[in-house]
């Protein structure tokens, strides 16, 4: 059954040095507010998963948190490139990264698998491309029906997978709508699951379209209004695009990501 | 340009115009974005725009900044999850049209939106990566790409294959098991380029207003072969550029 705690007691318990950590959401319901948690208390050595690291993944990368990221697309949606990614990728700045490069395609099967409690996903895709040869995640397989050539990707199973919802009952039963991704998967997929959410109610009113995590697949639910700022939370509020914006600038440079950073986990300069 | 019209304008109304009323169109952010919107306002309204975030039929009544924007849901027919979208309605192969962009472009229409310069693991530079980029060219019943054209872009051979087109050219694609038919339109801001029919090889079909031949082969990285009925474009009409400022302006 969920357990309704704070943010900081919440990553404090879920989220271990070393772990693999998944934070989902695409565009809408980013749990960045986790994310940033995660940086203030200093993990090392994850494993970071995600379809779309975008800003989120750029601070927990530029802060030294990660050793690895297995993704698909690294970038910050409309306005550029992931400095910080990239500096870590071509420079080892601050620390080495290991990068697992996949589809979009692929990491939603890979997580469909995780969440279906099987060891693989069989698609069609990566055909023809240069990321197989690269990637030891992607292999060729033969359906033994029809003896078409597919292609396997292993199951995803975080150790934690934070994502961010609209709302949550007392009980821990949690409620989100609008663009939901691959959150159910990822969360399904974990062995520990932790769901920030705008607000606690007492009843979670049906929404027709609405995705439902029964609170005992969830691990922890913790109130954060506002943790997905500056991605955006259908009904409660509206992406901040400047801030994407103006995030270019910040993370260009080490400097300014540097300040940025200690500002966040209250270190004086 | 003293046509009273920028070459950017240009590449958008040549994109748009080649989407048909309709289609299926799986849209890809940026310039194939903005075509596609410009499309459903001009002469494509029942083109159906399907976005990897999840949004099958989305109208934006503004460009959105990333393709999960609540403008996007909030207009679609319908929002499914990630897995769906590439499961149900891509994978199978029920989209006409997958639209791209890309970093790098090859003469047989390969796409490389992952790493510039040969060593993946110690690129000159790291681009964003795949993103659906790979089974929306695998998958659609055929691949537009907009992109601005000029020698870095448009290369002899990309130094990572993101996405499939033509390989080494005609009949690659066919041993694959590729069930879409690859690139079949390339649109720049000079002008467009179509697969030779025989080889494959990206050849110059046709000229923006006021774009010299010499200039579009000077900004092609390979020898470009221009189609013995090169033809103009014809240049924007007022409505298409009228529509196409007021999306812009209701984006910005």
């Amino acid at each position: 059954m969920a357990e309704l705690l704070s943010l900081e007691e919440a990553v404090a318990r879920l989220v271990h040095d070393g772990d693999t950590v998944a934070l989902e959401g695409f565009t809408h319901l980013i749990p960045v507010a986790a994310g940033q948690e995660i940086i203030r208390q200093r993990r090392r050595d994850l494993t970071l998963v995600r379809m779309t690291p975008d800003i989120v993944y750029d601070q927990l990368i530029g802060a030294g948190c990660a050793r690895k990221l297995i993704f698909s697309w690294g970038g910050n949606p409309g306005v550029g490139s992931l400095h910080r990614f990239r500096d870590a990728v071509q420079h080892e700045w601050p620390v080495p990264l290991e990068i697992e490069e996949h589809s979009h395609a692929g990491m939603a099967n890979r997580y469909v698998a995780g969440a279906s409690g099987l060891p693989f996903a069989v698609l069609r895709g990566y055909t023809g491309t240069d990321l197989p040869a690269q990637t030891a995640t992607i292999k060729p397989i033969t359906c033994p029906f029809t003896g078409e050539k597919l292609t396997a990707v292993p199951a995803l199973n975080p150790d934690v997978s934070i994502v961010h919802a609209q709302r949550a009952d007392r009980a821990g039963n949690v409620q989100m709508w609008g663009i939901t991704g691959v959150q159910k998967e990822a969360v399904l997929a974990a062995k520990r699951s932790l769901v920030t959410v705008e607000e606690i109610v007492d009843e979670l009113e049906p929404r027709p379209g609405a995705v439902v995590l029964p609170a005992w697949v969830v691990t922890a639910v913790a109130e954060v209004p506002g943790g997905a700022k500056p991605s955006y939370a259908a009904g409660y509020y509206e992406r901040d695009n400047a801030a994407y914006q103006a995030w270019d600038k910040i993370g260009r440079d080490r400097e300014e990501f540097t300040k940025w950073l200690n500002e966040l986990t209250g270190v004086k300069a | 340009m003293s046509a009273g019209y920028s070459a950017d304008e240009m590449m958008s109304v040549a994109a748009a115009r080649a989407l048909g009323d309709g289609m299926s169109c799986f849209v890809g952010i940026g310039l194939p974005s903005k075509a596609a919107n410009l499309a459903r306002r001009a002469h494509a309204p029942n083109l159906t725009l399907i976005y990897e975030s999840g949004c099958l039929g989305a109208k934006p009544s503004r460009l959105p900044l990333s393709i999960g924007d609540g403008e996007l849901a909030d207009t679609a027919d319908a929002v499914i999850s990630v897995p769906e979208v590439f499961n149900y309605w891509l994978q199978p192969g029920r989209i006409d049209v997958g639209f791209l962009g890309a970093a790098q472009l090859d003469k047989f229409g390969n796409i490389n939106t992952t790493v510039i310069g040969s060593d993946y693991h110690d690129p000159k530079v790291r681009l964003p990566g795949a993103g659906g980029a790979p089974e929306i060219a695998a998958s659609c019943g055929e691949v537009f790409i907009v992109l601005r054209q000029n020698p870095r872009a448009f290369v002899e051979k990309v130094d990572f294959v993101t996405s499939f087109g033509h390989g080494t050219g005609k009949g690659d694609r066919e041993k694959l098991g590729l069930p879409g038919q690859g690139p079949t339109l390339v649109v720049t801001d000079l002008g467009l380029l179509r697969p030779d029919p025989e080889t494959a090889e990206l050849t110059l079909t046709q000229l923006h207003p006021g774009v010299d031949l010499d200039s579009a082969i000077a900004a092609t990285g390979w020898k470009l072969k221009v189609s013995d009925d090169l033809e103009t474009t014809p240049a924007p009409t007022e409505q298409e550029l009228t529509l196409l400022r007021d999306l812009e302006k209701a984006s910005a």
